[in-house]
């Protein structure tokens, strides 16, 4: 903290500060490769896009990637102290990267041309053995070769635009330039400069040393993202009005972090988060811990509804499973699993760098709001049918669990929050690449082909007997959300608690626990109703995946299991990430 | 043989089995079956050689294997055997190839068990020809199998807490899809499922109290008053610290973790009032699969109450206690009546199982060395007896396609052997002297006697009921007048009696000559006794070891260890 105040000395003295530009080399690779993404946007004919998008995406991730494994072990405040590499940074950093850019690759899935010869594939007797796995229709491979059946509703077969995105986000939903749009292949490859931009803030939000930075980072990764929520390709009108939904309440929180920064800078007379630190530490150091903070205190809370917002704690979540559901699934797999930690890293950052002094006063209310996160996330999910909403809910009860960790502000609970979000992070995403896959054939008119998503579980009865190995997959990423030993939710939900309980977080441990209990029951009636369930006629089939979607489902597969039977080397890292700089 | 690492021998051989048994075809069943088949009798063999090289004399834990796992958090990858883990993994070793052996025929749901009776139309549905499971029944069947063995195998030889629960949770998630997924009668799909689904959640609740209790341990050992340096899981070292009275932990404290843990195994074991999800998982399940549950599987609960309740909490053991044999005296007269009264043949024996767990942990916690070799005795003979008893129902059922009662009748008339060897099984069920449950019967009940008087002589009750269940189990079934529909009942298989026969033979065995097993028991039990004893420095410290030097179980067992100091109140506080 001495060192930060004395860069803000030498600061004021010097006008133009020296520029770190190593250390900020993570962020810049990032937002580099989304610049030129818009410029090839611009100026690429169509046809050369999704090529070129692709690599620039996938350069700006591993060479922000290597510039995070260079710069592990060193810990500097940049910028003026605005920008906080250390090393919890750092990890934070490299995970919003890979699994961002996982979820670029689950973005990349691009159509069938043709879904043709439904009727004959049907015709197929089920169960077949080996026929049961190839009867998948396809999505991403070549023109099937029964192109020649014409689908209803349309008059040709659509051209190769992306999977999850709609050709043309400004046609009207079920409006002929619409199909147009679709037959003609418009492929919106905007949405890789514009995830790229997204993850640029991620990286930057928890590594905010003030909260103006952290405001700025705040908006640069939330626009892209109200604008991404808007364009599925299935589904369109729930999509756009997730987006709009998720555009006004972010709005919103965004106004109570701003106006929570400007009471927090009138009390502290500084943005800095190690200036508000210190102010604080002294101020109740001098006058006990009454009436002088209740400045400090309003504005700490009007952050925290901005944060807590972001991140989908109760009583601020309820834009989360409206949004989760209408986004586009990579989508929602991206804001699932990267968006959540850049947030929650952001929450830490703040909670344990500006206002530890305070951890008496906004203790209780962290506690409050853990508990009726983990209850609440878990007993709505319970009567869920949709799910994409089911693991919404699920997502806000793991934040209940993550926050848990919180309430002690002790180094094992920053580490152990670390853990939760790489652990969760993965899970998540593996989870909502595989519930896009699932697909039934549509019939409500052109607005998104054919071949619809199906979200609703009742209806996925007995997919396991037709898709055995998407089905396990799915099962293991189930029971690590419930926590089952051997998956990395289980290590994740124990360092928490652990770290919850060296505290004597008695009741927040009894609460988590029982939620979990009840968290099994959702996830698991999704595993009966796939392995256990009688199939049905209309049962819907999961396509074949190409092999980026193929990459990351089993990335993420990996994961959730190293993480559960060996999870020392990413505990080492987070226990070494834990000291935050202050 | 000690310093190879053959305790990871014993659980990783099952586990690559059922890895590799997907390397075998899909249209080759019977190479994937046999290739387990394989397996298990290695590790049969494994296990054989444990238990000889195991040295009675020798140290408490033995082939120890000790490696770092997660240091982050203090857990160890620490194995290690003593005689009452000897007695257990044999009891799983031996049983396991039978399993495979029975349950040969149950994953193919093409040609239904009973098909040559045709008795069951509802089978032969159109959807016979679909793949059930995932398209390669037998395979996943037996890898099932094997991943739950390898696992109960890491329960019985874990040294570390939290390997312990790793493995004893994990291994839910494979009994799950066993008992959801495989069921002789497709009619009761929808009743299988949800017995699957309660089974979980059941055993899932327990773990996860459990999940506190053992992040409390972790907590108390990271204590700054406690003699470790940093948290840990090492059940030798904490047992030790708290029998020699460096770690504190306070009455309350003790007593919340105490019940966490207890809470798990009470549901796993399945003790009186938590025993609900048994009956429904045994019956709607294959046989082999519920035998799996009920004499394999359901051990692991009350083999922890023996290791981890005693061992972490000597005190909050001793304030329980009387708790914990009222819940058993209830479990045993419980179960036997309302097995008394059922009309279904499985139905009947699982709930004979509920009142032979309440003996079990009546010795465990009747706190005597008599009753907790009882115990450990007994957990060998209900696992022998309940498979040979449950298996052996199972081959009859399959010939009718019913497990109602009312449908047999005078079967010893066409399948003498199968109606023999049920009755034996049944006899050693009901606790005939001569069988090997007689024995830890007895030893439960005099060791009971000495600490609960009112306890045994309530439990002895039972004796009488598991009399009446089963000999009239017997008369209606097995005696009597030939019924329509069971002339043509096939006598037991030549597949069957490979079964059948060695579980005879053990529980002849065992019944008359129990000394091997008891020599191997004692011991173990006799550590638990001292790290349990030697904690409370109460005003009459017996002499060490009672019984010791009366190994054999026929002799008077010796006045046994009173444990003394009943009082509540920190007293592993004490130096």
């Amino acid at each position: 903290m001495n060192a930060g105040h004395s860069t803000t000395v030498l600061a004021a003295s010097t006008p133009a500060p020296q520029i770190d530009y190593a250390a900020l080399a993570p962020m810049i690779a990032v937002f580099g490769a989304a610049v030129l993404g818009v410029i090839a946007e611009a100026f690429l004919p169509r046809r050369g896009r999704y090529a070129a998008q692709l690599v620039l995406a996938a350069a700006g991730a591993v060479g922000g990637f290597a510039a995070v494994v260079t710069l592990a072990g060193t810990e500097s405040a940049v910028m003026d102290g605005s920008v906080i590499v250390d090393g919890a940074t750092l990890f934070m950093q490299g995970t919003i990267l890979l699994v961002g850019a996982l979820s670029l690759l689950l973005f990349a899935q691009r159509r069938a041309a043709a879904p043709g010869g439904a009727g004959k594939r049907e015709a197929v007797p089920a169960g077949t053995s080996d026929a049961s796995d190839a009867l998948a229709f396809d999505v991403a491979d070549a023109p099937a070769p029964e192109a020649g059946v014409e689908p209803s509703g349309t008059t040709g077969p659509p051209g190769r635009g992306l999977d999850a995105f709609a050709a043309q986000a400004s046609s009207v939903p079920g409006s002929p330039s619409e199909s147009m749009a679709d037959r003609v292949g418009i492929a919106q490859t905007e949405v890789f400069p514009l995830a790229m931009f997204a993850i640029g803030g991620m990286m930057l939000f928890p590594a905010s040393g003030d909260l103006i930075t952290m405001f700025i980072a705040l908006e640069v990764l939330s626009l892209p993202l109200y604008l991404l929520c808007g364009l599925a390709r299935y589904r369109r009108l729930i999509s756009q009005e997730a987006a709009l939904k998720y555009f006004l309440l972010g709005a919103f929180s965004s106004a109570f972090f701003i106006f929570g920064a400007a009471l927090l800078y009138g009390y502290a007379g500084t943005v800095s988060l190690t200036g508000i630190g210190d102010v604080v530490r002294e101020r109740v150091a001098a006058d006990g811990p009454g009436g002088p903070t209740v400045l400090a205190l309003t504005g700490a809370g009007l952050l925290s509804v901005g944060l807590l917002f972001k991140v989908g704690a109760v009583p601020f979540h309820s834009w989360i499973p409206d949004v989760y559901q209408g986004a586009p699934t990579p989508v929602t797999a991206f804001m699932a699993s990267a968006t959540k930690i850049a947030a929650f890293g952001a929450l830490l950052r703040v909670f344990l760098t500006a206002l530890p002094a305070l951890h008496d006063q906004w203790r209780p209310v962290i506690w409050a709001v853990a508990i009726v996160t983990m209850v609440f996330g878990s007993v709505a999910a319970l009567t869920q049918t949709d799910v994409k909403r089911m693991l919404a809910y699920s997502s806000v009860s793991h934040i209940g669990f993550m926050l848990t960790a919180l309430v002690p502000a002790s180094e094992d609970g920053l580490s152990a929050a670390l853990f939760y979000l790489v652990a969760y992070g993965f899970s998540a995403l593996g989870a909502f690449a595989m519930v896009g896959l699932v697909r039934r054939r549509g019939g409500r008119g052109p607005e998104g082909g054919p071949v619809q998503e199906e979200p609703d579980t009742a209806r996925w009865a007995g997919l396991g007997r037709r898709h055995p190995l998407f089905a396990a997959a799915l099962a293991l990423l189930l029971l690590a959300f419930a926590g089952i030993p051997l998956t990395s939710g289980f290590v994740a939900k124990f360092v928490v608690f652990s770290a919850a309980l060296s505290a004597d977080e008695i009741a927040l441990v009894v609460v988590g626990v029982v939620c979990s209990a009840i968290a099994a029951f959702f996830y698991i009636r999704v595993i009966v109703l796939m392995f256990f369930a009688d199939s049905h006629p209309g049962m819907p089939r999961v396509i074949r995946p190409s092999a980026p979607v193929v990459v990351t489902v089993a990335v993420s597969v990996a994961v959730t299991v190293v993480l559960g039977v060996a999870p020392q080397p990413v505990l080492d890292l987070a226990w070494h990430a834990a000291p935050m700089l202050s | 043989m000690n310093g190879f690492g053959w305790l990871t021998v014993l659980w990783a051989l099952p586990a690559a089995g059922a890895l590799a048994v997907f390397a075998v075809p899909r249209s080759r069943p019977v190479v994937a079956k046999a290739f387990a088949l394989t397996v298990a009798l290695a590790t049969l063999a494994v296990s054989i050689g444990l238990a000889a090289a195991f040295d009675t004399g020798g140290d408490r834990y033995q082939f120890i294997v000790d490696h770092d796992w997660i240091p982050a958090i203090g857990v160890g990858y620490h194995l290690g055997l003593d005689g009452i883990g000897v007695a257990l993994m044999l009891l799983t070793a031996v049983l396991v190839p039978l399993l495979v052996l029975a349950g040969w025929r149950d994953p193919d749901r093409t040609a239904p068990p009973w098909a040559p009776s045709g008795a069951q139309p509802a089978a032969s549905g159109p959807q016979d020809n679909e793949p059930r499971g995932n398209g390669r029944p037998a395979h996943t069947y037996v890898a099932l199998v094997l991943a739950t063995t390898a696992m109960v195998m890491v329960a019985f030889t874990a040294l570390d807490i939290f390997l312990f629960y790793v493995v004893f949770e994990a291994m839910l998630i494979p009994l799950y899809f066993l008992i959801g997924g495989f069921g002789p009668n497709a009619a009761e799909e929808g009743r299988r499922s949800r017995a699957a689904v309660k089974f979980l959640l059941y055993n899932l609740l327990g773990g996860l109290i459990m999940l506190a209790a053992v992040i409390g341990v972790y907590v108390v050992t990271a204590a700054d008053s406690s003699p470790f340096a940093s948290g840990t899981f090492d059940l030798p070292a904490i047992a030790q610290a708290v029998s020699a009275g460096q770690l504190a932990i306070s009455a309350p404290v003790a007593n919340a973790l105490f019940a966490g843990f207890m809470f798990a195994f009470a549901v796993k074991a399945p003790l009186w009032p938590f025993h609900t999800w048994m009956p429904d998982a045994a019956v709607y399940t294959t046989p082999s699969v519920a035998v799996l549950m009920m004499a394999v599987v359901d051990k692991v609960g009350t083999f922890a109450m023996l290791r981890f309740c005693l061992e972490l909490f000597p005190d909050a053991s001793r304030r329980f206690a009387p708790w914990i044999v009222a819940l058993s005296v209830v479990a045993v007269v419980y179960g036997a009546i309302l097995a008394i009264g059922q009309r279904d043949v499985m139905r009947l024996i699982a709930y004979t199982s509920i009142s032979h767990f309440g003996f079990i942990i009546l010795g465990i916690f009747a706190l005597t060395s008599q009753g907790q070799s009882g115990s450990t005795l007994y957990m060998v003979n209900h696992g022998l007896s309940t498979a040979a008893l449950f298996l052996i129902a199972g081959f009859l059922v399959s010939r009718r396609g019913t497990r109602a009662i009312s449908a047999f009748g005078g079967v010893q008339r066409v399948a003498p052997v199968l109606a023999g060897t049920f009755l034996v099984a049944g006899m050693a069920t009901l606790s005939l002297p001569g069988l090997a449950p007689f024995i830890s019967e007895f030893l439960v009940l005099i060791g009971t006697y000495t600490r609960y008087g009112a306890a045994a002589v309530i439990a002895t009750i039972a004796l009488a009921l598991s009399a009446v269940y089963i000999l009239w189990l017997y008369q209606r079934v097995m005696g009597g007048k030939t019924d329509e529909g069971n002339h043509r009942l096939a006598d037991l298989g030549r597949r069957e009696l490979v079964v059948v026969t060695p579980l005879i033979a053990l529980l002849l065995v065992l019944g008359l000559y129990p000394k091997p097993m008891l020599d191997v028991i004692n011991p173990g039990v006799r550590a638990v006794d001292t790290q349990t004893d030697t904690s409370d420095a109460g005003p009459r410290q017996p002499t060490p070891g009672a019984g010791a030097g009366a190994a054999d179980a026929d002799d008077v067992p010796a006045r046994d260890v009173p444990a003394g100091g009943e009082a509540a109140g920190g007293q592993g506080v004490q130096p």
